[in-house]
Order: structure tokens, then C-alpha cells, then sequence
């Protein structure tokens, strides 16, 4: 009897070290990360690929398990799944396979050049397989509407629109009730990076501390007397909405997403305001990559290619919210919600001030530390009301710190240089 | 016999030894080399970097403050409870049971029971809105609001940490003999004499023992800080977590946890120094 369950206890010990290394190609993403879009990955869109784990991690997490796998020349994970921000400090390490093959197959398939060179990183090879786009819009509950000054059309908003419509709603409801995510794990960063920058310079970096900026920054403080000062609380932007802490609100797609679903009723979504330089916005894009040393390299192609097919491209829209990158028509049956961000999507890229501000390139694992720049920023103009001369000229001695040790190119919507992007 | 013996002590205490020095000296090092390095040669680049940092300053004075705050409040609390409890018969131990149940709450759940209170669409506001005295949702945890946004850090740290002062208190008095105290009433010392010449002087061990473990818990404060107040009240856990996990410069974080370290050390000798405790008294 003994002897049976030693045996039993030793097989069973056996099998559960061998067990991962059996089967399944190990897929490990810091995107569709809460546990109902996890189930939809795994359930619907990793179906009829074999056996697939996927894993979800937590972006810091995620840099430290690639990073640890790569010092200790261990690799468990076979295809990652990450924002173009997180996938550029593998790519600047040498940690990813070129998928080059892949990209001409869905180039010819119908992936956009453009996006698909995002995916080089600013190498020669390609660096990682668009998979989903997002990008940020603005919400409104319909009630705010009501108090839409007469004369404004929401879908083509300008800062002043905006800064009257938020002073109208503070005066009749008795709240301010615009807000934006400058929580801990907001993505207000981006709102600088993306919107407002290229909306009042028509740059990111090269025009960071100049005329145009401080202009700006005067306009966002005269906003910010409108604007909830829970913001600096808000990392989703559905919640405050859904709880009625705020009327309208900026954000990511898929972090307006639970509450515009819950009641598409309820709600406009419109483009983000433009400013005297047009009206910016930022494209996000997730993409999937091979780690060098993957266990299971041909599994990961086939996982890459199945998540690029049109139909389950569309899936992923209609059940997840996240865009195709494939150039494919929406079907009409779509989730209202998603619908509704659709059309702000579409009605953003086409509207005829729209600026493009793409993801920052070259940075490595500086990514943090440029966010950090325009947050600190704000954090002393807009919350500690320092002159804002004085901080834009300390931060943009950061900034030139930033780029000289990175020595990463200017990006659009900065004019092109040779070296490091310069801070003018 | 026992001479041949000595070395069995040592040999009973190898196994934490090793087993600290395998989990705690070896990564303690290694953060004070990334710390105190910049690409693999010594530098205080990192230190310049997190002193010149916006939120250093309000770090610092927002852990101390909170620290010089919470903890003489947490030690009366405790004083007091433990000096009422002793008078207690029946029912003593249900007492105890029900004072140090938010000791077995995580520190991030208790920051989000407090959160679920102090909201803007929490209980409190509510209560108040109920009775009249506010016309809507008020905010006491944003960036305008510092004192409202301090006091309701101040309050929670205060609810969750006193139940382990407490019960330290509460172990220290129980060592008090009897017989000094009733010495001491039939000298005809009231209350406050006792207490002031002879309970608290022999508690001293357990005071220290007390302070030193609530200091250095309230210098590490991070999760109800966070949960409460997020980036709107730094603190100096809160900055390394954040140059860790937000800007990725794993070297600035290092430099906050070796500051902590250093604080916390410090921290440590004063109680040392100040609270003498009689050699035979230890244990």
C-alpha cells in the first residue's frame, strides 16, 4: 500500500512538471486582461488553434517575467501580446524574433503599410504583428447635452466649445462635471502625448516648452476650473460616468467601454476637441510577438495568423471593443456600444482638422520616464499652479536629458531630425 | 556537559540564519548596489535623481507627518484600551477578539473599506446628505481638500494599526504583578500615580516593542494611501512603487527603499536609546 502511493505521489509529481511542456503554446498578454474578455479569448477567439495558454499579466509584470526569462535563458513563453509602449524595450533588447514572412502574407492580405510599420519599431525587420487598434474618444452622458451651449455641434468641438459647455454644465447642475483619467493608472499621459500637444503646437517634443504650449497649458488651467478635481482619483472613466460623478469624460475606447455598453442609450460618444493646430488624436495599437528562444515558435505563427484572419478580427471587435487592423468593413449587427465608439472612431480620423500623433518610437524602456515628463508637468501648472514658463523650461530640460540618452528620433507629428528629437 | 554542548545553540539557530541571509542580506545587497550604481559603476545619480524629483519633498514630509500623528494616537488608543480591558472579567476575551479583527484585514482591503465610506457616493456622504447638512456630493479626497484628504488617511491607518499595539499592551500589562500595584494602594498612591510610577515604567519593554514595530510599519504606509488618495498624497512607498512600476527606473526605486530603510533603521536606534529597558528585564 505504501509502496502504491509512493509510486502514486511520484507519478503524479512527474506529470504535473511535464504536463506544460506536453502541449501548449504559451501566450502571455497585458492586454484583455479582466477575466470576462480573458474568457472571450480563450473560449471564442483561441479556439480551433490547438492547444493555446493564455496567460494575462499586468504590464510591470510583464517586463519583469521577459526580463527574467531572458537573463536566465529560460523561456516558457512562446507569444506575447502587449501595446506597442510595451513590446519597444524587447525589441531595443534584441528579445524578438524578425516575422518579416508574416508581415508580406498580411500585407497582402490587406493589413495597411502603415500600421504594419509601426510594427518594425523603427528597425529593419519587422518587430511585432499589429493585432488590435483603439484609440481615445470622448463621452457624454445625454442629459450633459442639454446643457450644450446653442451653436456647438459635439461631433467637430473646439477647447473653447468645450470650456463654455463645461462652464454652463458647473453653473446649472452646481458640479463640475467634465472629467478626464489622471488617476494612478489613468491614462492622462497620453491625453498629452496624443490630444492636447499636437491640438495647440502641431508637436510632442519639439514643441514642448514653446509659445504655443504655454498657450495651451493657459487653456487647459482655465478647463481644469471646470473639470472634477476627483480626476486625479479616475483611472476608468466608465466608473465616474456609470456612478454619475461626471457627465463627460475623455478615455481609452475600451476603458469607456462597460458603461456605454451597459446603456447605449444613455450616451454620445464624439471626437476629443480640436485645438488652433487641428484636432489630435492618437491611434493605440497591440501587437503580438515571438520572443527569441521560444518553445514553440510554429504554434505562435499559427496563433498570430488565426488572430489575423478578417472573421477573427471582427469577433474580437464585437465582443472585446478592440478595432481590426485589417482593413475590414464592421459588420451592422455590432454590440450597440461598440457601435457607438465605432462611429467616434470613424467620425475622428475623418474629421478634416484631424492630426495623427503616433506612438513614440525609440524610446526603449524610457517609456515611463517621457510619460513622467508631461505628468509632472501638469501635476505643478494645472494642480500646484506654478508659472508656467518656469516649469515647461525645467521639464524640458528633462525632456532633451530624455532624448539624448534614448537618442530617439522625432516622431509625426514632429517635423523629422537627423539626431535625437530636439526640444526647441 | 554543557561546555561540550555550546555549539548546539548555534546549530539550532543556522537553519533562519541561512535562511535570512539566503532571502534578505543577499537581495538587501543587491538593491543597495542598484541604488547606488549607474550602469555598472558607482553613482548617486539615482539619489540626485529622486531628490530632485517634484514629489520627494511631499513625500518625505507626508510620511513623517503622518508618522508623528498617527502613532502617539495609536499608543494612547492602545494604553487605553489595554488598561480598560484588564478590569474586565467576563467576557474579556470576546472583547479582545472583536478589538483586533481589522488586524487580520489586508491593509489594501481596509484602505477600500474606508474608500467605500469616504466617496464622493460613499456612506458618510450619504449619512450627511440624509440628515440635511450637505445639498450634494461633496469631495474629501481630492487634491483641494489636503486636511479632509489627510484626516481620512490619518483615521484609517489609525483603525487598522491599533489592534497590534494593542495587543503588545495588552501582553505587556498582563506581566505586571499584582502585588506592586496593591502595595502602592495601601501607600495610598490613587489611579493616576499608579499608573504614571508603576504600570507604565514596567510596561517599558513592551512600549518599546510597540513603537518600534508600529514606527517602522508607519514609515512603510503605502496601500491605504493609495487606495484613499492615489497620487494626490505621496508617500515615500508610493514613489518607489511608482518609479518601479510606472517610469520602469528600477535604480530611483531602489534609492527610495534604501531611504526607507535608512529611516526606518534609524527610527529604530532612537526608540533604543530613548526607552532604556533594564538588561534583567529583557526577556
Amino acid at each position: 500500500m505504501k509502496r502504491l502511493m509512493s509510486f502514486g505521489i511520484l507519478a503524479s509529481t512527474v506529470l504535473a512538471f511535464a504536463s506544460p511542456v506536453l502541449a501548449q503554446t504559451v501566450f502571455v498578454s497585458t492586454q484583455l486582461r479582466p477575466i470576462e474578455e480573458a474568457t472571450v479569448v480563450r473560449e471564442e477567439l483561441l479556439q480551433d488553434v490547438g492547444k493555446v495558454d493564455y496567460v494575462v499579466e499586468e504590464p510591470p509584470q510583464f517586463a519583469v517575467r521577459m526580463e527574467a526569462e531572458r537573463q536566465a535563458g529560460k523561456h516558457t513563453v512562446s507569444l506575447v501580446g502587449a501595446l506597442h509602449g510595451e513590446l519597444s524595450p524587447l525589441a531595443d533588447k534584441d528579445q524578438l524574433e524578425p516575422l518579416d514572412d508574416l508581415a508580406t502574407k498580411l500585407a497582402a492580405a490587406g493589413m495597411p503599410q502603415s500600421v504594419l510599420d509601426l510594427g518594425k519599431l523603427g528597425k529593419s525587420n519587422q518587430q511585432y504583428i499589429p493585432w488590435m487598434q483603439a484609440t481615445y474618444v470622448m463621452a457624454a452622458r445625454k442629459e450633459a447635452l442639454e446643457y450644450l451651449p446653442a451653436g456647438i455641434d459635439v461631433n467637430a468641438l473646439t477647447y473653447d466649445q468645450l470650456i463654455a459647455w463645461g462652464k454652463k454644465l458647473q453653473e446649472e447642475t452646481g458640479q463640475p462635471q467634465i472629467g478626464f483619467p489622471a488617476g494612478p493608472k489613468g491614462l492622462m499621459a497620453r491625453y498629452f502625448q496624443g490630444y492636447f500637444y499636437p491640438s495647440f503646437t502641431g508637436g510632442v517634443v519639439r514643441t514642448f516648452q514653446n509659445a504655443d504650449a504655454a498657450a495651451g497649458w493657459e487653456k487647459l488651467k482655465e478647463l481644469w476650473t471646470y473639470v472634477n478635481p476627483n480626476s486625479t482619483n479616475y483611472d476608468f472613466m466608465q466608473e465616474p460616468l456609470a456612478a454619475g460623478e461626471v457627465m463627460v469624460a475623455w478615455d481609452h475606447v475600451a476603458r469607456l467601454k462597460s458603461a456605454i455598453s451597459a446603456s447605449p442609450d444613455d450616451y454620445v460618444v464624439f471626437p476629443a476637441p480640436a485645438g488652433p493646430k487641428g484636432r489630435g488624436y492618437m491611434p493605440v495599437i497591440a501587437g503580438l510577438a515571438i520572443p527569441k528562444g521560444a518553445p514553440d515558435a510554429a504554434g505562435a505563427t499559427k496563433v498570430i495568423e488565426h488572430l489575423t484572419t478578417p472573421d477573427v478580427q471582427l469577433l474580437t471587435a464585437s465582443r472585446v471593443g478592440f478595432f481590426p487592423t485589417l482593413n475590414v468593413q464592421l459588420p451592422e449587427d455590432l454590440d450597440p456600444g461598440v457601435a457607438l465608439l465605432a462611429g467616434a472612431v470613424t467620425a475622428t480620423q475623418a474629421s478634416k482638422d484631424a492630426l495623427i500623433s503616433l506612438l513614440p518610437v525609440g524610446l526603449g524602456d524610457k517609456g515611463g520616464e517621457f510619460n513622467k515628463v508631461y505628468m509632472d508637468a501638469f501635476q505643478r501648472i494645472v494642480l500646484q499652479n506654478e508659472p508656467i514658463t518656469d516649469v515647461l523650461k525645467a521639464q524640458g530640460a528633462t525632456m532633451t536629458k530624455l532624448m539624448t540618452d534614448t537618442k530617439a528620433p522625432c516622431w509625426a507629428p514632429d517635423a523629422k531630425s537627423d539626431g535625437p528629437c530636439p526640444v526647441e | 556537559m554543557t561546555n561540550n554542548r555550546s555549539w548546539i545553540p548555534y546549530l539550532l539557530i543556522l537553519p533562519s540564519v541561512a535562511f535570512l541571509g539566503l532571502l534578505f542580506v543577499v537581495p538587501l545587497v543587491q538593491t543597495i548596489w542598484l541604488a547606488m550604481s549607474d550602469n555598472g559603476m558607482p553613482s548617486l545619480a539615482n539619489a540626485e535623481r529622486m531628490v530632485n524629483d517634484i514629489n520627494f519633498a511631499r513625500s518625505v514630509r507626508n510620511t513623517f507627518l503622518l508618522t508623528i500623528v498617527v502613532v502617539p494616537v495609536q499608543l494612547c488608543i492602545a494604553l487605553v484600551m489595554g488598561t480598560l480591558v484588564a478590569k474586565v472579567g467576563r467576557g474579556r476575551e470576546t472583547i479582545l477578539w472583536i478589538w483586533t479583527i481589522p488586524l487580520g484585514i489586508s491593509d489594501l482591503a481596509a484602505g477600500l473599506v474606508w474608500l467605500s465610506i469616504l466617496q464622493n457616493t460613499g456612506y458618510f456622504n450619504s449619512a450627511l446628505f440624509g440628515l440635511g447638512i450637505i445639498e450634494r456630493q461633496a469631495s474629501w479626497l481630492s487634491y483641494q481638500t489636503p486636511v479632509a484628504l489627510f484626516l481620512a488617511i490619518a483615521i484609517a491607518e489609525i483603525w487598522r494599526g491599533t489592534a497590534i499595539v494593542m495587543v503588545i499592551i495588552v501582553a505587556g500589562l498582563n506581566q505586571v504583578p499584582k502585588e506592586f500595584r496593591e502595595a502602592a494602594e495601601i501607600f495610598g498612591a490613587g489611579p493616576w500615580t499608579r499608573f504614571w510610577r508603576i504600570t507604565l515604567p514596567l510596561i517599558r519593554p513592551a512600549l518599546q516593542s510597540a513603537l518600534i514595530l508600529r514606527t517602522v510599519l508607519a514609515f512603510e504606509v503605502f496601500a491605504v494611501v493609495y487606495a484613499l488618495g492615489g497620487r494626490n498624497f505621496p508617500v515615500l512607498v508610493g514613489e518607489a512603487y511608482y518609479w518601479q512600476n510606472q517610469n520602469q527606473n528600477y535604480g530611483v526605486a531602489a534609492a527610495y527603499a534604501v531611504l526607507i530603510m535608512i529611516i526606518s533603521l534609524a527610527a529604530t536606534l532612537v526608540y533604543l536609546k530613548a526607552i532604556k529597558v533594564d538588561p534583567e528585564r529583557l526577556p
